[in-house]
């Protein structure tokens, strides 16, 4: 669907989430595999900080240069016989792409795993074409495809949110008559889709990174299927976003350090390929080469407070360290690009009235800025982002918003403090009820709980009980006035 | 040694005990304590919704506010609260209704001074062994704005771990937001249910039945769902404990225990 993935109201989406008790399992799973992984192969760098600041340096570097980086890229590309499109649009890169197909005389075409073409949807494009088959070779990807081209709900895993006998399902309809071991259905598919990429005339593929002073990209993988897309075929087509560039090799070799470790716990993807336009002498290689660079929206957060989000390099971790992702997945989210990264990146590609409610599902904890590899303050672009809403666009509107105000008022007037200190027991007393206390102690002051109270306080109610505030006399202020009266020393 | 109390709008709203068992506590290991009269609120709510504007004033009067009363150190009961008072530098610096940088020069000075409760007792106050006596089994949960945006992440297990009679044991998931977030839990309460319901099961799993954490935000929340979902569970914000059958004769310096491992989680 490109970058919006579901068509439902956030809250549905939310709510179907909350329902999906296998995906719910598989992302708990996933994450805390993940999170053992990634940690021991960090650590085992050592000095990850540091290495952490020093690809930070390297993508602000690239960022800050990026029409010379582009320019260099797109240079070197060309000397070797290769040739690139800058697409301003998801548009202008498919009809680019089509008519490359076309030109190519190409039937068949075998993708490898790429984010940047999933924004495109390209996939839909081509499935259009009377006389053109398309295959995902990616595993994870290859199943979606075959369970009726599900959505993708992580940017590394991108069919994290189904177990092993819901694959073995799909893969049945293929033909397979196996157990539900992972391994077992690896090699059936991989036996599949060796025949595809034989046939295969074209290759897409995506780019990790661009090299800018040699015209080649570098592409990370574990099961080699993007070596086959862009050696097999005749033609290549690679797909990337403008940001994914850095300076040279040397470059290139720090990030995918960090990349591996960050997304898969390893200390380097199983494949790590340099490739380009097959030139004189080599026996492999695409003979037509090309790249298409898609901004859609990238640019427009060059030189704003967002810059930092192109730093990105994808690798998934916010999503895996993410609270809300356990929770809601990435189909909870809605847009190609879910977790703390997608929260902060769908609005500035897609806009604030398609993904304005992302920036606000985020309890702000922090654990993405925590993991990023690249040091982007990941929870305060979110708070940005909701400035932007808030202040700049005035997109709030309603009770919510009036009273939003008055907590604003309310806690910068020491006046209204007091009065709200000294009324805020009789003011709830409509709303509050004698319950019986089972968490104790926070709760049991007077025995009483608000269980549904009125405006926001209905929000908190919804989910948990909210004890009734002391009478002013046991306020602490109060307490400690008496307190110092009598000399301060302990009772 | 001069300490001025930031109570937190919560702590003043809904915990006067925190408060008072903080105070206790503080005199007891020999400081001064004085509360600043004005002070309201760190401006989290609203900033952390997008109402920027409007936090500005809010930070004012709480720098005001906390300059008002002259002392050595801030102490407050909120790992959440203390990390946004040492981010007041940073947030200020796009504030355009501070023209001469007077609230900037004062954040600054404010932000050097202030430090969570626990980490107060143990990193200033030198103290290790407050002296405290709880007999029963507890968890730990840490704040995700204490651990992360502080930086504090050992102070009050250290602390924790000589509370005469008390045995803590560790919650799995320890890592992950109870889903209070603010102004969060009730915007997006859908997420948030979510989220707190699987940090209840993980209280449960570890058979406490004490929960104590340094943020009375969080604290608020789970306990919340505890009473909804009506299971036992008894709450304590970790001034309580430290507060709790106390013998003088106890207390002790760090100095005089064995160092404690860093970082006992991840
Ligand atoms: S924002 Fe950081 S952690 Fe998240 S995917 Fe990008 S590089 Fe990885």
């Amino acid at each position: 669907m490109g970058l919006k993935t579901s068509t439902l109201p956030f809250t549905e989406r939310i709510a179907d989430a909350a329902k999906d008790q296998f995906a719910h399992a598989s992302i708990a799973k996933a994450q805390d595999t993940q999170y053992t992984k990634r940690e021991n192969a960090r650590a085992e760098l050592g000095h990850w900080q540091d290495w952490r600041k020093l690809g930070q340096s390297i993508r602000q570097h690239v960022i800050q240069y990026l029409p010379d980086y582009l320019e260099e890229f797109s240079d070197n590309v060309e000397k070797r016989g290769g040739h690139v499109f800058f697409a301003q649009t998801t548009d202008e890169a498919n009809d680019f792409i089509l008519n490359v197909i076309k030109q190519q005389n190409g039937h068949h075409v075998v993708k490898s795993k790429s984010m940047v073409t999933a924004e495109l949807d390209i996939d839909k494009k081509l499935q259009a074409l009377p006389d053109v088959s398309i295959l995902e070779t990616d595993l994870a990807e290859f199943i979606l495809q075959e369970d009726d081209w599900d959505e993708p709900s992580h940017i590394v895993f991108p069919a994290i949110h189904k177990n092993r006998d819901q694959v073995q399902t799909i893969f049945k309809k293929l033909g397979y008559d196996g157990d539900n071991d992972p391994e077992h259905m690896a090699r059936f598919a991989r036996k599949y889709l060796r025949q595809r990429f034989l046939e295969a005339d074209i290759g897409i593929t995506g780019c990790n990174f661009a090299i800018a002073d040699s015209g080649l990209i570098n592409l990370d993988t574990n099961e080699g299927n993007a070596d086959l897309a862009d050696s097999i075929p005749k033609t290549q087509i690679v797909v990337m976003g403008m940001e994914r560039l850095v300076p040279s090799m040397k470059e290139a070799e720090i990030m995918d350090n960090l990349l591996a470790r960050s997304a898969v716990g390893q200390k380097l993807t199983t494949y790590v390929t340099f490739e380009g336009q097959q030139s004189a002498g080599e026996s492999d290689g695409p003979e037509d080469f090309y790249v298409v660079i898609l901004d859609n929206n990238r640019s427009k957060a060059l030189g704003t407070e967002f810059q930092e989000i192109l730093q990105c390099i994808r690798c998934g971790a916010c999503l895996n360290v993410c609270p809300v992702y356990r929770q809601i997945g990435g189909h909870g989210y809605g847009s190609l690009y879910p977790g703390p990264v997608g929260a902060v990146l769908s609005p500035i590609l897609g806009g604030y009235e398609q993904f304005g409610e992302l920036p606000f599902a985020s309890s702000l904890c922090a654990a993405c800025t925590e993991t990023c590899p690249v040091l982007i303050p990941l929870h305060n672009l979110l708070i940005k982002h909701r400035e932007v809403e808030t202040d700049r666009l005035k997109m709030m509107h309603g009770f919510t918003d009036f009273q939003m105000r008055v907590v604003g008022k309310g806690t910068s007037s020491p006046f209204m403090f007091k009065m709200a200190l000294r009324f805020k027991h009789f003011g709830l007393s409509p709303w509050t009820h004698q319950r019986p206390v089972t968490a104790t102690n926070f709760f049991e002051y007077n025995g009483a709980m608000i269980t549904n109270g009125p405006g926001m306080v209905g929000g908190w109610t919804d989910v948990r009980d909210l004890p009734s505030p002391p009478k002013h006399r046991d306020d602490f202020r109060v307490w400690f006035k008496h307190h110092k009266q009598q000399g301060g020393e302990t009772k | 040694m001069k300490v001025s109390i930031y109570t937190t709008c919560m702590m003043d709203l809904m915990f006067p005990q925190v408060g008072k068992d903080m105070v206790e506590v503080l005199e007891r290991l020999g400081c001064t304590v004085d509360v600043p009269e004005n002070q309201i609120c760190c401006g989290q709510p609203t900033f952390n919704s997008g109402y920027v504007e409007a936090s500005w004033p809010v930070m004012h009067n709480q720098i005001d506010a906390l300059s008002s009363i002259d002392c050595d150190y801030i102490v407050c009961p909120a790992g959440s609260c203390t990390a946004i008072l040492k981010e007041y530098p940073d947030l200020l610096v796009d504030d355009p209704t501070d023209p001469t940088g007077q609230y900037m020069a004062q954040a600054k000075i404010l932000s050097a001074k202030v430090y969570e409760f626990s980490q107060f007792i143990w990193r200033v106050l030198g103290i290790a062994d407050c002296g405290a006596e709880l007999n029963t089994i507890a968890t730990y949960h840490r704040s995700c704005h204490m651990t992360r945006l502080l930086g504090e992440r050992e102070t009050p297990f250290w602390l924790l771990e000589n509370v005469k009679n008390l045995e803590v044991r560790q919650l799995e998931g320890i890592q992950y937001c109870c889903g209070f977030g603010g102004t969060f839990s009730v915007k997006e309460h859908e997420i948030s249910e979510l989220m707190v319901t699987s940090k209840v099961e993980n209280i449960e799993a570890t058979g406490a039945e004490v929960l104590v954490s340094c943020d009375p935000g969080c604290l608020m929340n789970i306990g919340g769902r505890f009473n909804r979902l009506g299971k036992p569970i008894k709450i304590m914000h970790i001034a309580e404990v430290l507060n709790h059958n106390v013998d003088e004769s106890r207390i002790r310096k760090v100095s005089e225990v064995p160092a404690p491992a860093a970082a006992p989680f991840p």
